[in-house]
C-alpha cells in the first residue's frame, strides 16, 4: 500500500512537470511495467487527482490581446454553507481563471481573464458585483506576468554549457 | 615545427603532453547548428538560486579579499561537519581540509605532494583525461591498468596486485567513475584496500561524483578499514551542487599529507576564490533538498538512457553512479573516433569517443545524460537512425557492394 502511494506521487510529479511523458518512458524511468503505469494514471483520473493535461504558454509571446485582473472580493457568508455557495456560483463562470478563499482583509481572490480592460470591468460590474452575498470588490489589473505555474517566463536563463567538456 | 622556433626551447616534457583528444571534436561540434550535445561532462542544471544569491549578497558584503590558505574556517567547519554526515569520517577542519580551486586542482596538489621523480602511480582506465598528464607532470611514472565491460569497468585488486612494483607508490581510483559511471562495491573496495595496505600504498580517491551514486549507498575508499590515513580523499561542488565553474572543491586526507598540498597551493594557488567559498558554504548549509532532486532527475534518466541503447543494440552496462553512459559500439564497425565525427556530421549529435580516456576506451563512445528528457529523446532518435544506417552499409561492405 505504502508502496505504491510512493509510485503514485512519482508518477503525479513527473507528468506534473512535463504532461507529454509517455507511459513508456515513465515506466522505464520508474522502473515499474508500462500496464503498471497505465492502470495508475487511469485510476488517477478515475478518482479526480489527475484534472487535466495543460500546456503552459506564453501568451505575450503570441498575438493575442489578453488581460489579467487579480479581484479581491468581500462576502457574507451564508447560515450553513458558509462560503462555499458563493465560492461556486463565481466558479463558475468562465471568465474566472483560479479562485481562492482566503484569509485576512477579503474573503475571495478572484483570477478573472478577459480580452480587454472594460471586458474585466464589465464583468466585474455586470456579474461579480451584483451577486448576493458579495460585499464589495477591489480590482487589480496585472501589468506583466513575469513567472507562472513555477515556470519564469523571460528566456535569461540560457544553457551556457560547452558543446563538450571533459 | 613551430613557425616561431620557440618550441625547442619549451620543457620537454611539457612538449610531449599530448593535447586532449576532446579538443578536435569540439571545434567540430562547437561549429555545428542545431546540435544536441551529450558531450558535456556538467549538469544540465544551473546553480541553485539561493547559492548565486549568497555569493552576491557576499560581494555586497566586501568579500573580496585573500582568504586563509586552506579555506575559510566557516567552510572547512562546515565541510566537516557534512562529511561526518555523508561518509561518516571525521577530519580535523585545521589540519585535515584543504579548501581548492576543483578537484581538478586538488589533484594536481596530491600528486605533487606526494610523487617524487620515477615513482610509479596506478592508474585504472578508462579514467579522467587529466590523471596521465598530471601524473607526468609531478615526475610521476604512470602506469595504468585497463578494464572493461565485462568487469563493469570495475578495477580488480589482482590485476592492479599484477603490475605493483617496488617503485609504485599511488593509486589513483574514481568511483563514481567518469566516463564509465562504473561505481565499486564494498566488497571489491575492501579487496583494493588489503592491496594497498600489503603494498604500503597511497591512495588518491577522486571521488567527485560520490553523491550521484543511484543504487545503495556511495562507498567511500577512505571508509574502508585502515584506510583513512592512506587516502586522500578528493571532493568538490561541481557536480552534485550544479557548480562546475566556480572553481571549487577540497581534499580530505591526514595532516602530513593535507600540509603538504597546502605548502605547494599557498605559493602556487593562494587560496581559492572568496566568493566561490562564500557561494559552497551556502550550498552545503541549505542545497541539500536541491542536490537530492537534482539526483533524482538524474536517476530518471539515466535509466532512460540504458533503454535507449539496448533497443539501438548497443550493449550498455548500467551506470551505477556519475551521468554517464559508456555503450559499447563496436558492433557499429567504426572506432569511436569515427563514430563520433560521423555523429556529428550525420546526425548532429556530439558525443566523446572512449578512447579519449585511456586505449581501453576505444570501441566505446561516452554520452552524458545531464539533459532534458526531450533532448535525450531526440538524441537517442538520431543516434539509432546512424547506428542502423551503419550496420546497413556493414552488410553492403560484407556483401561486396562497398
Amino acid at each position: 500500500m505504502e508502496k505504491s502511494a510512493d509510485k503514485s506521487m512519482e508518477i503525479l510529479e513527473l507528468l506534473a512537470k512535463n504532461s507529454r511523458l509517455t507511459t513508456d518512458q515513465i515506466a522505464t524511468m520508474l522502473e515499474l511495467p508500462e500496464a503498471e503505469v497505465e492502470r495508475t494514471i487511469a485510476e488517477l483520473e478515475a478518482n479526480g487527482t489527475i484534472l487535466s493535461y495543460r500546456t503552459l504558454v506564453n501568451w505575450d509571446r503570441v498575438d493575442k490581446e489578453r488581460v489579467l485582473a487579480f479581484i479581491e472580493v468581500q462576502v457574507t457568508p451564508q447560515r450553513e454553507v458558509g462560503f462555499e455557495a458563493i465560492a461556486e456560483r463565481v466558479g463558475r463562470y468562465p471568465e474566472v481563471k483560479d479562485l481562492y478563499l482566503m484569509s485576512g482583509a477579503f474573503d475571495l481572490a478572484v483570477l478573472v481573464e478577459g480580452r480587454s480592460m472594460k471586458d474585466v470591468a464589465n464583468f466585474v460590474a455586470t456579474k461579480l458585483a451584483p451577486l448576493d452575498g458579495v460585499k464589495g470588490t477591489s480590482t487589480h489589473f496585472v501589468l506583466q506576468t513575469f513567472k507562472e505555474e513555477g515556470v519564469i517566463l523571460s528566456d535569461g536563463e540560457k544553457n551556457r554549457r560547452l558543446v563538450v567538456s571533459p | 615545427m613551430s613557425a616561431s622556433g620557440w618550441t625547442a626551447k619549451l620543457n620537454p616534457t611539457v612538449r610531449a603532453l599530448k593535447p586532449s583528444g576532446i579538443r578536435r571534436f569540439f571545434d567540430l561540434a562547437a561549429e555545428t547548428k542545431g546540435i544536441i550535445s551529450l558531450g558535456v561532462g556538467e549538469p544540465d542544471f544551473v546553480t541553485p538560486w539561493h547559492v548565486r544569491e549568497a555569493s552576491i549578497f557576499a560581494l555586497e558584503q566586501g568579500y573580496t579579499n585573500y582568504t586563509p590558505n586552506s579555506g575559510i574556517p566557516e567552510l572547512r567547519r562546515e565541510i566537516a561537519r557534512y562529511t561526518a554526515e555523508f561518509l561518516g569520517l571525521e577530519y580535523k577542519p585545521e589540519s585535515e581540509i584543504l579548501v581548492s580551486v576543483g578537484v581538478s586542482e586538488a589533484l594536481d596538489l596530491a600528486l605533487r605532494a606526494v610523487v617524487a621523480p620515477g615513482d610509479e602511480v596506478l592508474i585504472p582506465e578508462p579514467c579522467y583525461v587529466s590523471y596521465l598528464p598530471c601524473t607526468v607532470l609531478a615526475g610521476g611514472v604512470p602506469v595504468t591498468v585497463s578494464t572493461g565491460i565485462e568487469q563493469g569497468f570495475r578495477v580488480r585488486a589482482a590485476d592492479l596486485e599484477r603490475v605493483i612494483t617496488p617503485r609504485t607508490k599511488v593509486l589513483l581510483l574514481c568511483y563514481p567513475n567518469n566516463p564509465t559511471g562504473a561505481v565499486m562495491p564494498r566488497e571489491e573496495l575492501r579487496a583494493i584496500a588489503e592491496v594497498c595496505a600489503a603494498h604500503d600504498l597511497i591512495v588518491i580517491a577522486d571521488e567527485i561524483y560520490a553523491q550521484l551514486t543511484y543504487e545503495g549507498e556511495h562507498t567511500c575508499f577512505a571508509a574502508q578499514p585502515g584506510m583513512r590515513d592512506r587516502t586522500i580523499l578528493l571532493q568538490g561542488f561541481s557536480k552534485a551542487f550544479a557548480m562546475t565553474g566556480w572553481r571549487i572543491g577540497y581534499a580530505l586526507g591526514n595532516a602530513d599529507f593535507i600540509g603538504a598540498m597546502t605548502k605547494i597551493h599557498q605559493y602556487t594557488m593562494l587560496c581559492a576564490p572568496v566568493i566561490a567559498q562564500m557561494a559552497a558554504l551556502e550550498a552545503l548549509r541549505n542545497g541539500r533538498e536541491e542536490m537530492r532532486r537534482m539526483v533524482r532527475a538524474f536517476s530518471y534518466r539515466r535509466r532512460l538512457v540504458v533503454k535507449a541503447f539496448a533497443d539501438m543494440g548497443l550493449p550498455c552496462f548500467a551506470p551505477g553512479g556519475a551521468f554517464y553512459a559508456f555503450p559499447d559500439i563496436r558492433s557499429t564497425g567504426l572506432s569511436s573516433e569515427e563514430f563520433t565525427e560521423r555523429l556529428i556530421r550525420e546526425e548532429k549529435v556530439a558525443v566523446v569517443p572512449g578512447n579519449a580516456f585511456g586505449d581501453c576506451g576505444e570501441g566505446f563512445i561516452r554520452c552524458s545524460y545531464a539533459a532534458s528528457v526531450e533532448e535525450l529523446n531526440e538524441a537517442f532518435k538520431r543516434m539509432r537512425r546512424f547506428v542502423e544506417r551503419c550496420r546497413v552499409e556493414n552488410k553492403n561492405k560484407a556483401r561486396g557492394f562497398a
